[in-house]
């Protein structure tokens, strides 16, 4: 178990009453503002010590109230990214990147320096002070700095929320490269639902200071409910798939799903990488019959599994595609007019397919179809 | 150059600058460590350490001259025990004056440390505790550099303090010259005497070109300090 938490905390009037555990390569913290992911991760990182309970990380015990254990964080080995970056203003890029190491014990210094410099992009930056960085830069030397100090957890607490979106496209590939190469699992602290469908292995669901789901990010994108401030655009399933070949003339490429295959452009990547793809519920169309006559390319058939709560005049329908789970959202007239149900079996008809990773260098992680 | 002030007017700025020094560096380490208390520190006693540092500020210097020579004279509680024990003499020494000026600049040296210490980002030592550095490396590595402009503005006031000192200094250990006669006590010595104007006028002048002199070396200092962060 990479990280195991069960703790309670009262700051005032809020009180956080948190249970999880996670195996995740990338644990997402997700929830609105006031729901306590940052008291949550800063009793993980050390810098507050929880009234009760007990916290773990890869089986070392950090806090134990009942043991009486509390590890003062200079010891716990915990690399945190904080929101406004918090680089030391009288030392410069090096320096700063070099900091934790000094309190590394020499026979734990595994990151290289110049690894993790190109990792980040930030070479060209090493003799400038702090004050002279972008806002994007200071998160990339951030994030470096907590990494050299060879952390057995790394938190992230919206590392990006400070910075427009321009700069977020430029972190996002750097966070998936240490998610995807970097061995050191992470904790990201997000509001924002298209930031953890992208980068989230695991998500924890906080509202009110309480853990209300935690589980595989597959799993838990699926249930609309959990993110209600995000919108219906938002809401969408998260499906693994690999390159399973290309079509040069056309300038396509296949990608193998559980129940059968997506056609998106030409992606420059090898057969069998793996690609995860976000399929919106606004972007499905449902059909009984296999359409015919059609432009789109994406037809994935399956069977219906369940139906969300009404919203208005639409409603969430659950599709199983061969293990696959898809969501639709369709007005609830079509719903009644087709008399949709349980077990029947359906097409679902894809119009657009969002990536999770920036495939084809760089803009915008999504194409329709 | 030296034909420009007499051997006792020499005598009274090397003392001087002695003495200031002096307690500018011994009350250099003591003065940090009472700011940091008093600015962070929540313990029993605080607000009484508290008045007790800024007395000499608001006490009258002779005032405190007495209590100085009531505890370190040489029958003194305090004075006796040191000159017994270690042989350490302040009443009447060039020593004593510079615990006069040092008391004396105390409580400005640690408002200014303190000033700057309260304007000190906690977070920043906060994400130095998550890269492994314990508290006493914390304020090795990051408190320390960032309050430096405050601690050399404190540093400055003490010595300036030190170098005006007058009412505290003459009371605890006199104006003897050459050991205890400082610029502003020998100022005093030759404005009392017939025909000492002129040597008045010559110590008035040296004392403010040090005065001078330590405040732009303190500004330079200062500028140093600060474009380390901005550069």
């Amino acid at each position: 178990m990479i990280l195991d938490v069960d703790i309670r905390h009262r700051q005032g009037a809020f009180a956080l009453e948190a249970r999880f555990r996670s195996e995740g390569r990338l644990t997402a913290l997700f929830g609105p503002s006031g729901s306590g992911k940052t008291t949550l991760v800063n009793a993980i990182g050390g810098l507050i010590r929880p009234d009760h309970g007990r916290i773990s990380v890869k089986g070392r015990v950090l806090v134990d109230t009942k043991r009486g254990i509390g590890v003062p964080k200079y010891r716990r080995r915990i690399g945190y990214i904080f929101q406004e970056g918090r680089l030391f203003p009288h030392l410069n890029v090096r320096q700063n990147l070099l900091f934790g190491r000094w309190f590394t014990p020499r026979a734990e210094r595994a990151a290289n320096f110049d690894a993790v410099v190109e990792l980040l992009g930030i070479e060209h930056l090493l003799a400038r002070r702090p004050s002279a960085l972008s806002g994007g830069e200071k998160q990339r030397v951030a994030i470096g700095r907590a990494l050299l100090a060879d952390p057995h957890l790394l938190l992230m607490d919206e590392p990006l929320a400070s910075l427009d979106e321009a700069r977020k496209a430029e972190i996002y590939p750097y966070i998936e490269r240490l998610r995807d190469e970097g061995g050191v699992p992470i904790v990201l602290v997000s509001h924002s639902v298209a930031e953890i469908a992208r980068l989230a292995t695991s998500i924890v669901v906080l509202a009110d200071g309480r853990v209300i789901a935690s589980g595989p990010a597959a799993e838990i994108l699926r249930h609309t409910s959990f993110f209600p401030q995000a919108g219906p655009a938002e809401t969408g399933a998260l499906i693994e798939t690999r390159v399973s070949g290309h079509e040069g003339a056309f300038g396509l490429t296949m990608l193998a799903t559980r129940a059968g295959t997506l056609t998106v452009p030409n992606l420059d990547l090898p057969v069998g990488t793996p690609v995860r793809v976000r399929l919106r519920a606004r972007d499905i169309i449902l059909s009984l019959t296999p359409p015919e006559g059609m432009s789109a390319l994406n037809i994935l058939p399956g069977t219906i599994s369940s139906f969300g709560e009404p919203d208005g005049p639409s409603i969430d329908v659950e599709v199983d595609c061969g293990g696959d789970s898809l969501i639709a959202r369709i007005t609830r007239k079509s719903a009644e007019r087709l008399s949709l149900r349980p077990g029947l079996p359906v097409h679902a008809i894809i119009k657009s397919i969002a990536f999770d990773r920036e495939v084809l260098g760089g803009a915008g992680g999504e194409r329709d179809l | 150059m030296t034909d420009w002030l007499s051997p006792e007017e020499w005598a009274a700025v090397r003392l001087s600058l002695k003495v200031a020094l002096t307690a500018m560096a011994a009350s250099l380490v003591p003065g940090i460590l009472v700011a940091f208390l008093l600015e962070r520190g929540r313990f029993w006693g605080r607000q009484a350490l508290d008045v007790l540092v800024h007395l000499p500020l608001v006490l009258p210097p002779v005032v405190v001259g007495y209590v100085l020579l009531l505890g370190f004279g040489r029958r003194g509680p305090i004075g006796s025990v040191l000159a017994e024990q270690f042989g350490i003499v302040f009443a009447f020494r060039w020593t004593g004056a510079a615990l006069a000026c040092a008391i004396m600049g105390f409580p400005l040296l640690v408002r200014a440390v303190r000033l700057s210490i309260e304007t000190v980002d906690r977070k920043l030592e906060d994400a130095a505790g998550t890269l492994g550095a314990n508290p006493a490396w914390v304020f090795l590595v990051v408190t320390l550099p960032l309050i430096m402009p405050g601690i050399i503005a404190g540093m400055v006031l003490s010595f300036a303090k030190a170098m005006g000192e007058f009412g505290a200094t003459i009371t605890f250990v006199s104006n003897i010259p050459g050991e205890t006669q400082t610029l502003p006590t020998a100022i005093y010595t030759l404005t009392q005497v017939p025909g000492g104007e002129a040597g008045a006028l010559r110590l008035t002048l040296a004392s403010i070109v040090i005065s001078v002199g330590a405040l732009l070396a303190s500004e330079w200092l200062a500028r140093r300090a600060r474009r380390r962060f901005f550069a």
